[in-house]
């Protein structure tokens, strides 16, 4: 088996009395595409949000290539530049165009020239079928055309690893399609996910391995067949119910 | 016509007019320069000091940078809480004349004009700079730190742009109390539009005209200055509709298509253009 790109281990973290995640641990290997699934408040966007380092964790380590980037040492923008995160609420810089939020980054951080910035941005553009846009300001499109462009803006940084954060919770039913299309392209395509999702069937077909999260911990785990069709804990049965129900 | 023969109001205006119209305008000119140079000087006072006021530090940083940190902040809120506290008109000579007696520097009409005026606004500004770094939401800080920008590449590329665009209005607000205020300047000897104002009423016991005179001047001045500030921020805002870039996608790479070329051409053009783009 490839080596881990990212170990988790006995990660936690507590907001002053309030412990929402406990002792968590789990590898995420080249090529994984791995879902995270569990109700809300459950701690799974904590815990994306803790390995991109914009929640400081409580204790435990992430190991990047084996590097512990929780340690007070680590250049944090560094890392980050090596990790994507596409948000639940877009982020798109509202001050600049669609084009512009796709090449700041890789002209700031990773020091492309202008031209390189602007032919990588408009290849992913191109991709997530967002280039006739490039002069459109994130106020002027939909929230799904927003949510491409944020995906196209974290491809373009060449990231090793593209953390979703509910990329589309906050996206009208019938836009929630052509995300979740781009986001199963970026899957067939080899591309390293980690996806914290409501979606239930991205889950189930999209990923090769599914994290249940419950109350703070790692419930259950497993590859989608294993865990959509035979889960081995009440929780996880009661909470795949509660979805196929509801 | 003697200036003892000229009676009614209309005719001393135009007396004072016809012999003072260079000594009013070179007085408005002095305001308007102390009031730009002075809104200029204390934005960027502003911007510095908000901008040391909001950086976020934590647990984990250095403990020479957490006290460094906390000892600048407590010393510039006391510069902002002391320079906003305070009326200017004492503040100048407060300064001025404390220098003068104590440090035996002799400030010229300039240098404690604009240095009054700015160290002023920038009190001010400190406080609007801060709600208007507050004011953007923290997603767009997330956003540019996942793609890896440092704390100063965030603010300079992303934060600032937006947060200037919605506090030109009180930099506007600013400039034109600014250009009023420099009045009272005149009490350390400032030869600016009161002060010149003053001294031609003075002369004849004319105050009603010469201050009327003076009314007109600072009020063509601020009225013209809200009027361009208005048109700048429209500018800032851009264009309401965008172009789609209609051409055949897969030819991008090829470079057969042309997208409309940003106006800046290098990078540092993009940044100032930038620094001033619309907002959500």
């Amino acid at each position: 088996m490839a080596e881990a790109i990212l170990e988790v281990r006995h990660l936690s973290k507590a907001f002053g009395s309030n412990v929402v995640l406990r002792d968590i641990d789990f590898d995420v290997r080249p090529g994984d595409v791995t879902s995270i699934i569990g109700a809300s408040g459950s701690g799974k966007s904590t815990l994306l949000r803790c390995i991109n380092l914009l929640e400081t964790p409580t204790a435990g380590e992430i190991l990047f290539h084996g590097e512990n980037v929780a340690a007070a040492h680590v250049n944090e923008a560094a890392y980050r530049a090596k990790v994507g995160m596409v948000f639940q609420s877009f982020n798109l810089f509202n001050n600049m165009t669609v084009l512009e939020n796709c090449t700041v980054g890789q002209m700031k951080v990773l020091k492309r020239s202008k031209s390189e910035a602007r032919e990588t941005a408009l290849r992913f553009l191109t991709r997530v079928g967002m280039a006739p846009y490039v002069n459109a300001k994130p106020r002027q499109i939909s929230g799904g055309q927003k949510q491409r462009v944020a995906i196209a803006r974290a491809l373009a940084m060449n990231p090793e690893i593209l953390l979703f954060d509910e990329p589309t919770s906050a996206l009208d039913p019938e836009m929630v399609g052509e995300v979740l299309e781009v986001m199963r392209g970026l899957a067939s395509d080899g591309m390293t996910m980690l996806v914290v999702t409501h979606e239930m069937a991205f889950a189930r077909d999209v990923s090769n391995h599914v994290v249940y999260m419950n109350h703070g911990v790692i419930c259950e785990e497993g590859s989608p067949a294993q865990l959509f069709g035979d889960p081995q804990k009440a929780e996880t049965k009661e909470f795949l119910a509660r979805f196929i129900r509801g | 016509m003697s200036a003892a023969a000229t009676t009614g109001y209309l005719s001393r205006i135009l007396f004072l007019l016809d012999h003072y119209s260079i000594s009013f305008l070179r007085g408005a000119g002095t305001s308007l320069l102390i009031a730009l140079v002075g809104t200029f000087v204390g934005c960027l006072i502003g911007f510095l000091v908000g901008i040391i006021q909001t950086i976020p530090f934590r647990a984990k940083d250095p403990l020479p940078k957490r006290v460094l940190l906390r000892v600048l902040r407590v010393i510039l809120s006391v510069y902002v809480e002391v320079f906003r506290g305070t009326p200017m008109m004492v503040q100048a000579m407060f300064i001025y004349f404390g220098l003068m007696q104590y440090a035996h520097i002799h400030m010229g009409m300039w240098t404690a004009a604009f240095f009054i005026v700015s160290i002023n606004t920038g009190a001010y500004m400190a406080e609007t700079v801060r709600g208007g770094i507050l004011s953007i939401d923290p997603g767009q800080t997330e956003g540019a730190k996942a793609i890896g920008m440092t704390h100063f590449q965030t603010m300079f590329y992303v934060i600032f742009p937006q947060a200037l665009r919605n506090i030109i209005p009180q930099i506007g607000n600013n400039l034109i109390i600014n250009i009023k205020d420099s009045s009272v300047l005149s009490v350390i000897g400032t030869i600016e539009l009161f002060y010149v104002t003053k001294q031609n009423a003075g002369t004849y016991y004319w105050y009603f005209e010469a201050m009327t005179l003076a009314m007109i001047i600072y009020l063509i001045m601020t009225f013209t200055c809200s009027r361009l500030l208005r048109w700048w921020e429209k500018r800032l805002d851009g264009p309401a509709s965008y172009d789609l870039a209609t051409t055949d996608t897969l030819a991008f790479t090829s470079g057969m298509t042309r997208f409309e070329e940003p106006r800046a051409e290098d990078e540092d053009e993009l940044t100032n253009r930038d620094l001033g783009k619309g907002w959500n």
